[in-house]
């Protein structure tokens, strides 16, 4: 069975040729970037390279790129380096919505004492701006809000918020982890201290992580050790998979016009059909500015797990917001904080494009999916209902 | 991706009994829209009213409440009304082969639903049910107190789980029943209930005692700093290391994550404060380098 992937947001898959770049770093020229010899000489040049294809796609200067090993590790960074950077500072400002990198970590500096506020959202997942201008102060150490959210794709204005953290001296710090590579991202022109991306989304391989720290931002290191990354983050360079990333970097920013054409049309067509064969359905975040290759929508009366493995039978891998699928109970905390009605908060599913989607992938789903909803929904005592209403 | 077997992947795809029963003796609904999982059973006996001869069900939830209702529909078929009360939610689970344990809940519903509908064919009062409508009893005048607000779920329906299926912990209990499973704010409660479940109290908080020999205090001192103090810090990468202990005073040096850390002042405070509250009260704390 051939898979229809549709959960890039979740991974994506590696270029060819950035896995052909990043090839010859393991058996061949396996050398350590800090030593003095040639043969490390050789991998310090492509890992020089790589921040330099980092810092273009993002619009930053090289020096203000700094590799880690994941997004997640990037969030943890930004924040405590924030925290250590202001002692005297005790509030940390977040939204409801944040990915658990991020929330996790807010909320056990409750423990630690910290006042952490979280950002609301409304009804189609967008940002409270006039919560956030309210609650910024002088006492606030960092304000960390994501660029885009993984399960709906709704885009946060960041630069406006960060121009309401700076006005009171706080940091701001971005988890971009899903907007790299799908929506044009420029440090140049940007208030943003702080920003964090993975390379598994963008078609680089897992365990490659960046955080964006710019020039003049104060910043303690979370990993000590060497002087590796200019001492703010020790330990040796995973050399291959940061050329690997280099590699996808380049390659996002040739694709980023594809990415909001071609991928976005094909999202469009996938959204527009299923809403229009599937009755009582409704996008999450519909009506938000949202990452052209992510839909969400929430289908009344049926359950996301059982639809995710109906459609797994079938090769189509996607996602749910659905409780049952993350060994929590409760739906997502997005589809929560957004107010998703309870008669369809269980039934969301997230397809989420990349540029390898094809349209026969897109047309086997507006094909499958309806009849998979519609057996759910005979099956289950409330869609049974619903449907002896529609006649 | 959830692990389940070939018997609960053949359940789900190939549903036995979906359906209703227009001329059911018995009809058992449990769980709601809000919960994330519901099943509606329905019953027919035979013209003796001792047998059953049919059963179906609707059930709207994940792969494996549709599998465990499937299941159950095809257990009860042929037995009496008291031989189908004997089958245990784990009886369900273990005709599917085995759930995961983090579905069990779903297993649970299957014989809720059971006795719910059996309860209601024989007049009986209705068993103290978990699953509610949209987050209050599904039935007033059911037995005991609300304890998981979430999902709705009575420390009767509990302590019942608990016992049958010899649950030790509050994970487990979420696991089988849900409760737990929204904001966390029963889980001492769950705790609570299965120490009185297990015939055992729960742990009496410690106190310090009235007198101690000097030796005994740092004895005390350093097993505190081993026990209950260095393991929190370590779930934060930090560290600490007992330098000196001079009459009440106590003299620590933080190290990893903690050393330079802008909150260890903070940090300071906590271990006095547990000291205080387990050996001595007139214990300072006080940061040295070293």
């Amino acid at each position: 069975m051939k898979e229809i992937y549709l959960d890039n947001n979740a991974t994506t898959k590696v270029d060819e040729a950035v896995f052909e770049e990043m090839r010859p770093y393991f058996c061949e020229m396996y050398g350590n970037p800090s030593s003095m010899h040639f043969f490390g000489g050789q991998v310090q040049r492509k890992v020089d390279e790589a921040r330099g294809r980092v810092a273009a796609l993002l619009g930053a200067s090289p020096d203000e790129i700094v590799f880690t090993a994941c997004g997640t590790e990037s969030d943890n960074a930004a924040i405590r380096s924030a925290l250590e950077v202001f002692p005297d500072r005790r509030h940390v400002i977040t939204s409801r919505v944040e990915h658990p990198a991020v929330l996790t970590q807010c909320r056990n500096l409750i423990q630690k004492g910290y006042r952490v506020s979280e950002i609301g959202v409304d009804g189609e997942g967008r940002l409270d701006m006039e919560e956030l201008k309210a609650i910024v102060d002088e006492d606030t150490a960092i304000v960390s809000l994501m660029w885009a959210n993984n399960e709906t794709g709704v885009i946060f204005p960041v630069e406006e918020a960060a121009a309401i953290a700076k006005a009171k001296g706080a940091l701001f710090h971005s988890d971009a982890v899903q907007a790299v590579g799908k929506i044009p991202i420029n440090m140049a022109n940007s208030r943003i201290d702080m920003l964090s991306l993975s390379g598994h989304k963008l078609h680089a391989p897992k365990g490659i992580g960046v955080l964006y720290l710019r020039r003049g931002t104060p910043f303690r290191p979370f990993m000590v050790g060497g002087h590796q990354e200019k001492s703010r983050r020790a330990g040796t360079e995973n050399a291959a998979a940061i050329i690997a990333l280099g590699k996808a970097c380049e390659l996002a920013g040739l694709n980023m016009e594809l990415e909001n054409t071609q991928v976005m049309a094909l999202r469009d067509r996938l959204q527009n059909e299923l809403m229009a064969r599937i009755p009582n359905a409704r996008i999450n975040g519909g009506g938000a500015e949202r990452l052209p290759n992510t839909t969400s929508i929430a289908y009344e009366y049926v359950e996301g797990e059982a639809i995710l493995l109906l459609l797994s039978e079938l090769g189509v891998c996607a996602s749910s917001g659905s409780a049952c699928t993350s060994g929590s109970l409760e739906p997502s905390h997005v589809l929560r904080a957004m107010g998703v009605p309870f008669t369809c908060a269980h039934g969301s599913i997230r397809f989420s494009l990349s540029r390898y989607t094809t349209a026969e992938e897109i047309d086997t789903v507006i094909r499958e999916l309806p009849p998979i909803i519609e057996r759910l929904r005979r099956m289950s005592p409330f869609g049974r209902e619903f449907l002896k209403g529609q006649g | 991706m959830w692990d389940y077997t070939p018997i609960v992947k053949d359940h789900f795809l190939n549903p036995r009994n979906v359906g209703d029963i227009a001329d059911a003796d018995a009809v058992g609904e449990v769980g709601s829209l809000a919960c994330g999982d519901a099943l509606k059973l329905y019953l027919k006996l035979d013209e003796q009213k001792e047998r059953i001869v049919e059963a179906k069900f609707q059930t709207f939830g994940c792969a494996s409440a549709i599998a465990s209702s499937s299941a159950l529909t095809e257990m009860l078929k042929g037995k009496t009304l008291d031989e189908a009360l004997a089958i245990s939610n784990q009886d369900i689970a273990d005709f599917l082969g085995g759930l995961p344990e983090e579905k069990m809940h779903c297993s649970v519903m299957g014989q809720e639903a059971l006795e719910v509908a059996i309860a209601k064919y024989r007049g009986h009062e209705l068993p103290a049910s978990a699953h509610d409508h949209e987050h209050a009893p599904a039935y007033p005048d059911q037995e005991g107190v609300v304890v998981c607000k979430c999902f709705g779920i009575t420390d009767v329906f509990l302590k019942k789980v608990i016992e049958t299926n010899r649950l030790t912990t509050a994970e487990q209990v979420t696991h089988f029943t849900k409760a737990g499973g929204g904001c966390g704010g029963c889980i001492p409660r769950i705790k609570e209930l299965i120490a009185e479940v297990m015939g055992k109290q729960p742990e009496e908080p410690r106190k310090r005692p009235e007198k101690l020999s000097n030796m005994k205090k740092m004895q005390m001192i350093q097993e505190v700093l081993e026990k209950d103090i260095r393991p929190l810090l370590w779930a934060d990468g930090g560290d600490l290391e007992l330098i000196d202990i001079d009459g009440p005073k106590v003299q620590v040096a933080f190290r990893k994550a903690c050393a330079g850390c802008a909150s260890s002042g903070y940090t300071s405070r906590v271990v006095e404060q547990k000291l205080r509250d387990l050996v001595a009260e007139d214990i300072v704390v006080e940061e040295v380098a070293g």
